[in-house]
């Protein structure tokens, strides 16, 4: 609303129309000279969140005397993808290696023409360093481009607050939950146990869409979409499925019915509104252990997730095909998503590896979480990956997941719209942005 | 005077001297450029720059609505108005329309109301007078982002503080984000808090322009301050009321960050997009998705055509309303 502020953002975002318009290289923070002193190479590195790279460039730069690295940490996910958006449909502004989130790969592996060929530049020797989906996720359908490497995975397991269970009477050994709680009905049984014990306040899930993601995947091959891309959400039986038992729980008084990323959900795990939640590991320190506070380290414990292994998250890195320097970009790429760079970036950032070597190096496989009651993380969360079947995704996937379904489903467990209308209005929706 | 004659030469001589050749007419040529032409350069920067950043743009964003312009896909197809045609029948956008009139309705009118009466208050001989002055515009200076922060906490719907002090005497907790109307309240409470202030402090700018012996004269004729305020007050200020009535419609209608804010960051606004407002569906198209640069420049041109006659409404409104002093 402030004038100034809508002026100095009206002036950005005329200033990003002439630069699109243009085309212009000098609206592009990227050194596109490159080749500075002494034949050095200068690389972009565009990142965002926190990838936990500042050790690792170190490192590289150090192998590599002829290549200086600039990383430019570009904040939220949200901020950073319109502008690569931009800068690759302009031609330049994009960094020699970007990094990608996976919703976003797949948006770019259906059009990867503005991506380099990572085969070409001699990837195809990596591939047995990854797990089958990881790779393949970033490889275009006819099995000719790879447009990404991977950097970390989410895996998936259980969290749960051991003091509330003890007060249910519930188990608290997480060896002893994990047996708990091996299949979805069991989980929903102990829920119930849970709360039949009358000597809680708290629900037993933070909120009935949480269920969504490790259930489809566990039992479905595809989620949204199919393999040709085409909207498939109204007639996956799984999703429907899901979208029934998570409302149920609802209906039981099983979730706190808090909205996921809102402050009253951040205020719910201050105040101990919920017993478990559904966590990757990138959720464990950056999430769970931010929001519930000091006050409450060492109440929460993990077990594995009901149903087997899953995933949620992780990310890439690609090299836009405006790059100057393909095969020096190709040498950062490569080095970051090898076992060194993970497990760099996972000391750094708790990004877990996906490198199948990195998985299985004490550095990660022995790791335990203070916050977590000493919980092994990088076994629980290890195992987790192992076990997944890999799901198809499709290029919308997030956007049909966190901008239509998952506010409908709050609605209908708010009560705001019977399950029913919500999800023909979901339905509705996603047909028309997916058309 | 004739002592001084041939050390400075009268000015405003229509010939010079013989004697005084080239540089000094030159000189003198360029002194009436200087004063002719000076002007027009001091202010050139500006239109330059208006012109790189402001005009190009607003031109531009014609041209590419003339397109299926898909910035992720690299699709490029000229359709001509088609762009137009769909936004007619696109409900998420009237919905958006919707949300904003009301969301402006809410905010301004009782904004600059108050506005009106605090500067009023304020233009009085008081204790600690520009203490107070400087106090209302606080608000207007915190960062928006920091305030929609605030505000998504406080009406927050479980643990909001307001829900709990409706809770603590008794009421049931208002679902803040799920009813359309009191999303729009939370809203607009929001940017009174920043606005009110600020308009507060320009009109009191306006009214202490205004000559005390009017005031003077008035008491003695008996005429109460409410008398005062409405025959003497308003209708002096009231280019300064034009002026807030227009900028506040302008703001209005680009309303962003707060409902960003309060929707937790989302440019949904709420399930139903109860609070999405043109602006954030605006942002939603053109800049996630398949980022439709083409359908994004047609709607930023319907909000603008929107904002123009919305204020020329505003200003035929309040003009006629508010007598100013013909005589």
């Amino acid at each position: 609303m402030s004038v100034i502020r809508r002026r100095l953002r009206t002036a950005a975002v005329a200033a990003i129309a002439a630069c699109v318009a243009l085309g212009s290289a000098s609206c592009s923070k990227s050194d596109d000279e490159g080749t500075g002193e002494g034949g050095q190479v200068k690389l972009v590195l565009q990142t965002f969140q926190n990838f936990g790279y500042d050790q690792a460039i170190k490192d590289f730069e150090a192998a590599n005397p002829n290549i200086k690295v600039e990383h430019q940490k570009m904040g939220e996910l949200r901020d950073f993808q319109p502008k690569l958006v931009q800068w690759l449909a302009a031609g330049s502004g994009a960094g020699d290696v970007v990094g990608l989130e996976e919703g976003v790969l797949l948006g770019y592996v259906q059009n990867h023409d503005k991506f380099a060929n990572l085969l070409d530049l001699g990837a195809g020797e990596l591939k047995a360093n990854f797990p089958e989906w990881k790779w393949n996720n970033a490889l275009t359908p006819d099995g000719k481009k790879l447009i990404g490497l991977g950097t970390d995975v989410g895996g998936l397991a259980m969290c749960y607050r051991k003091d509330l269970f003890q007060q249910a009477g519930l188990p608290t050994d997480r060896d002893e939950v994990s047996k708990r709680i091996t299949t979805w009905q069991d989980y929903i049984a102990l829920g119930k146990e849970f709360k039949a014990s009358g000597k809680v306040k708290a629900a037993w899930l933070d909120s009935a869409t949480s269920l969504m993601q490790p259930y489809v995947m566990q039992n479905s091959e595809t989620f949204f979409f199919d393999k040709d891309n085409k909207f498939i959400g109204d007639t996956n039986p799984v999703i429907k499925q899901t979208w029934d038992l998570g409302l149920q729980m609802a209906a039981d008084g099983l979730t706190a019915k808090a909205q996921r990323w809102s402050a009253d959900w951040d205020a719910a795990f201050k105040n101990s509104a919920f017993a478990t939640l559904p966590c990757p590991a990138w959720m464990t320190e950056g999430v769970i252990a931010q929001r519930s506070g000091p006050a409450n380290a060492g109440k929460w414990d993990i077990a594995t997730i009901p149903g087997g292994g899953g995933n949620w998250g992780g990310s890439y890195l690609a090299i836009p095909a405006q790059t100057k320097h393909p095969k020096e970009a190709y040498l950062l790429a490569k080095y970051l998503t090898s076992k060194e760079g993970h497990l760099a970036a996972f000391k750094e950032a708790a990004a877990m590896p996906s490198d199948i070597a990195g998985l299985e190096d004490p550095a990660f496989k022995d790791k335990t979480s203070d916050y977590f009651s000493g919980a092994p993380i990088g076994q629980i969360f290890g195992e987790s990956v192992k076990n997944m079947k890999p799901v198809f995704l499709g290029a919308k996937h997030q956007q049909v997941w966190e901008t239509i379904f998952e506010p409908q489903m709050q609605a209908a467990e708010r009560g705001q719209a019977s399950s029913d209308a919500a999800w023909k209005k979901a339905v509705d929706e996603a047909k028309k942005a997916t058309s | 005077m004739s002592s001084t004659a041939g050390a400075a030469p009268p000015r405003h001589r229509a010939t010079p001297p013989s004697s005084t050749p080239a540089p000094r007419r030159s000189s003198y040529r360029l002194g009436r450029w200087d004063l002719k032409y000076s002007p027009y350069l001091y202010i050139a920067p500006f239109f330059a720059l208006f012109g790189v950043f402001g005009l190009f743009p607003v031109l531009y964003t014609v041209y590419v609505s003339l397109f299926d312009y898909e910035l992720l896909s690299g699709t490029k197809e000229f359709t001509g108005l088609e762009n137009y045609r769909v936004l007619m029948e696109d409900a998420q956008f009237w919905n958006a329309a919707y949300n904003t009139l009301g969301i402006f309705v809410l905010s301004t009118v009782p904004q600059l109301i108050v506005a009106l009466i605090l500067a009023n208050l304020l233009n009085r001989q008081m204790r600690g007078r520009t203490l107070l002055r400087m106090g209302i515009v606080v608000p207007n200076i915190t960062s928006v982002a920091a305030v929609g922060i605030i505000f998504a906490l406080i009406f927050a719907d479980r643990y909001g503080l307001i829900n709990w002090l409706l809770g603590t005497v008794g009421f049931d907790p208002i679902a803040w984000r799920d009813n359309r109307y009191a999303s729009w309240f939370a809203v607009a409470f929001m940017v009174d808090w920043r606005w009110t202030g600020y308009n507060a402090l320009i009109y009191l700018g306006a009214m202490q322009a205004i000559p005390k012996d009017l005031y003077e004269s008035a008491s003695l004729d008996g005429a109460s301050a409410w008398r005062q305020f409405w025959t003497i007050t308003v209708p002096l200020i009231r280019p300064t009321i034009l002026f807030t009535v227009i900028i506040s419609t302008i703001g209005g209608f680009q309303i962003f960050t707060e409902p960003l804010m309060y929707g937790f960051g989302l440019v949904r606004g709420g399930a139903d997009h109860q609070f999405q407002t043109l602006a954030m569906y605006i942002y939603e198209k053109t800049f996630t998705g398949n980022a439709e640069y083409g359908y994004g420049s047609a709607m930023s041109w319907l909000l603008f055509m929107m904002i123009i006659i919305f204020a020329l409404i505003n200003f035929a409104l309040v003009r006629r309303s508010v007598k100013g002093d013909r005589k």
